[in-house]
């Protein structure tokens, strides 16, 4: 695959393995949180952390959304979903999530719900104008990333007037979940959460840019360098992580320059601002509510907002209570160290948010990683060649 | 008579009388003709030599019915000739059942009963008894065929899901995810014009000549259909109580495959495969297994993909193209639903 391939190539990893572990410090332990759980999937799925030295860790951030997205909000789309009335059509890694007691998504459409994955919103608009008789509802999820497609399918749906159209809005603000984790006082309180460095989000800054990272780099002193999300991409902005720290700097810098700018896409950036609206707080899963961290329709788009239009009711529900969830996602726990990890909570039945997607710190670990749970090495010698 | 053309299968054709006989002869013992259907019975005779015998069926609900290089009906066959030959069996009967929504158009019947004759015939495995029924709009979804099928086991060869040992090696038939890729692209939803064909094929003829080159140094072979070689090497590995080491840079992918795969998030490891094999053999009988194997046109490009180990974990470990391990698991819920 031109343009893919290049950037998994194992030599030129191995080159900058090499060049890490020349120039890191052997003095000090270097810890970086990876945001995106497009980079902890990558960083699982390539075993980056067997090319890295020792004292150079990596912590894995909440940047799943399907991980974050609370127990409330998919409660609320089930019920929503069981009304004879509606058509919801979702993403395919919601199906999933588990709900309170045991409830999915998935059980939901068994029970009769008329539940149906799309590949894009585009799907959801074809099927409104298809199936006039159904109330159709994109359940709308995702960082700034999948923000700019439902914006469109909002305006074709306006332009087109279909009335059977609406939107369960559940998009969510990456900058808003950084700062918090930077400035997380029960983190502080735990004393062992220990960030150098922020690899920042690949894709999320091709919309939004490098810029409103400049913020944490200077208040908090702490470097951050966007990258792709290939492996040679986070080898490299592991590499340029060590770099300014050896140099005492605390710089936005990118790496994916392939992609992202310092302003970002501003026409998309202009379309999201003309459709939605920052909610003054919106819950994450395992970080708790977040003040502006979520978006909502504009008030003059009420009737295709979903929430408003089918009075759909959020709970607040609590994970398990044994889930460390709200730690590994702050970056204080590895998986590994969570009672539930591997025992009750699996990728088949995930307890806690993070075991959900494939880009969940604890799915990421448990389905490529989970022989270093046992304090395995790779093979430990024991192949029969 | 049937209007093949334009007509639709209707209740009448499953209630028993003239429809139904009409239905069977005109497109079925029409397409699968034999002696066997010709006589007319309600099962079929046939004669066995002594030793063992195997049994497998199969039920085929692949959604959409026609895909690039099959359909539900040659899949059919070959599915379950592959289950057969994955005991190291020449096949010898199958039978061919069939549940049909009322108002499928008869022309389409008629072109999925042709292509099972097509595929039976070539792989010379006659059809030789079947079932007809026909259920309501919405009790089904066109049409879904159920097929078993019987085979002879070679005098001396007895594979065994348990049979894996350290140090044997894993050999692959060819590139993976060919099929599931393939039934992806014709999916209403997602319209991505890939030239993905199906590799749906018998692969009987490949296992015997494998047989005749590694015998007994064959300790036991799978055809990885759903969940792809990521599953297939996971239940080989809990049921030989085992691990895997292979290495990523020899497994078979081909780009259009890798780049339709990159697209959805998807990982050819767990995608399906209907016309591969994997084979776990002695390691001093690899060699010639494999060069049997290239010889051989479903097995021109076989690889040695990596290792039996000793795990009590049964850990499937995979050596990384980016030089790292990870992990291959088992897939969690259903990645492409209705794939065969």
């Amino acid at each position: 695959m031109k343009y893919i391939d290049e950037y998994r190539d194992g030599r030129l990893a191995n080159g900058i393995a090499h060049q890490i572990a020349a120039i890191a410090d052997a003095a000090r332990a270097y810890d970086f949180m990876e945001f995106c759980g497009g980079h902890t999937h990558t960083i699982a799925r390539y075993g980056l952390e067997d090319l890295l030295p020792d004292n150079v860790r990596m912590i894995h951030g909440p940047g799943c959304p399907v991980c974050v997205l609370p127990m409330g909000r998919i409660e609320a789309a089930i019920a929503l979903a069981m009304r004879s009335e509606i058509t919801l059509c979702i993403y395919g890694d919601l199906m999933r999530v588990p709900g309170t007691s045991g409830s999915s998504l998935l059980k939901a459409k068994a029970a009769g719900a008329d539940i149906r994955i799309v590949y894009s919103t585009l799907d959801a608009l074809r099927i409104a104008e298809a199936e006039p008789e159904r109330e159709v509802v994109f359940f709308a999820i995702g960082f700034e990333t999948t923000t700019p497609p439902t914006a469109l399918a909002l305006k074709t749906a306006i332009a087109k007037k279909l009335g059977n159209f609406s939107i369960f809005c559940n998009h969510m603000l990456t900058p808003a979940a950084i700062h918090n984790i930077l400035e997380n006082p029960d983190a502080r309180k735990l004393g062992t959460i220990k960030i150098d460095g922020l690899i920042g989000p690949a894709h999320v800054s091709a919309v939004i840019g490098t810029k409103p990272y400049e913020f944490f780099a200077e208040k908090f002193c702490k470097p951050v360098v966007v990258a792709g999300f290939e492996p040679l991409d986070v080898m490299q902005a592991i590499l340029m992580l060590v770099r300014q720290i050896n140099d005492g700097r605390h710089a936005v810098e990118n790496q994916y320059i392939r992609a992202v700018t310092r302003l970002g896409n501003e026409k998309a950036q202009a379309e999201l601002a003309n459709f939605f609206d920052l909610r003054e707080s919106f819950e994450w899963r395992g970080l708790g509510a977040l003040p502006y961290s979520g978006l909502r329709l504009r008030p003059q788009y009420e009737v295709y907002d979903a929430e408003k239009r089918f009075s759909m009711v959020t709970s607040r529900a609590r994970d398990n209570s044994a889930c460390e969830c709200a730690a590994i996602l702050c970056g204080v726990k590895k998986p590994a160290e969570c009672k539930l990890f591997g025992t009750v909570c699996t990728p088949d039945t995930p307890m806690g948010s993070c075991m959900v997607s494939s880009e969940g710190a604890c799915a990421a670990h448990w389905t490529y990683r989970r022989f270093r749970a046992k304090g395995r090495l790779a093979d430990a010698g024991r192949a029969v060649a | 008579m049937l209007n093949v053309e334009n007509g639709r299968v209707d209740l009448s054709h499953g209630a028993g009388g003239r429809a139904m006989r009409h239905l069977i002869e005109d497109i079925f013992h029409d397409a699968f003709d034999n002696i066997w259907l010709r006589a007319g019975n309600d099962q079929s005779a046939f004669a066995v030599s002594g030793g063992r015998m195997v049994m497998t069926t199969d039920g085929y609900v692949v959604s959409p019915l026609f895909f690039p290089g099959g359909d539900i009906g040659s899949l059919a066959v070959h599915g379950t000739i592959n289950d057969i030959a994955m005991a190291a069996a020449r096949p010898l009967y199958l039978s061919a059942s069939f549940i049909i929504e009322e108002g499928f158009p008869l022309a389409d019947l008629k072109r999925i009963a042709e292509s099972m004759g097509v595929a039976s015939r070539e792989a010379g495995v006659p059809i030789i008894t079947g079932d007809t029924k026909v259920v309501e709009r919405g009790k089904a979804d066109g049409v879904f065929i159920s097929t078993a099928g019987v085979g002879m086991v070679p005098d001396g060869l007895d594979l065994r899901a348990d049979a894996a040992r350290p140090g044997d090696a894993v050999i692959i038939s060819g590139s993976i995810g060919d099929h599931g890729m393939a039934v992806m692209s014709k999916r209403e939803n997602l319209e991505f014009e890939a030239a993905i064909v199906s590799d749906s094929a018998p692969l009987h003829g490949l296992v015997a000549a494998m047989a005749e080159a590694g015998g007994r140094l064959i300790r036991l072979m799978r055809d990885p259909t759903r969940g792809g070689i990521a599953a297939t090497l996971n239940e080989i590995a809990s049921q030989s109580k085992v691990g895997f080491h292979i290495d990523e840079n020899t497994i078979p992918v081909k780009p259009e495959v890798a780049a339709a795969c990159e697209l959805l998030g998807l990982d050819p490891l767990n995608v399906a495969n209907e016309g591969k094999l994997v084979a776990v053999a002695a390691p001093e009988g690899a060699e010639a297994i494999l060069a049997a194997m290239r010889a051989h046109p479903l097995g021109r490009e076989a690889a040695l993909i990596g290792r039996v180990v000793a795990d009590d974990d049964c850990f499937v470990q995979m050596s990384t193209s980016f030089g790292g391990f990870r992990i291959v698991d088992w897939l969690s819920g259903e990645q492409l639903p209705r794939i065969c």
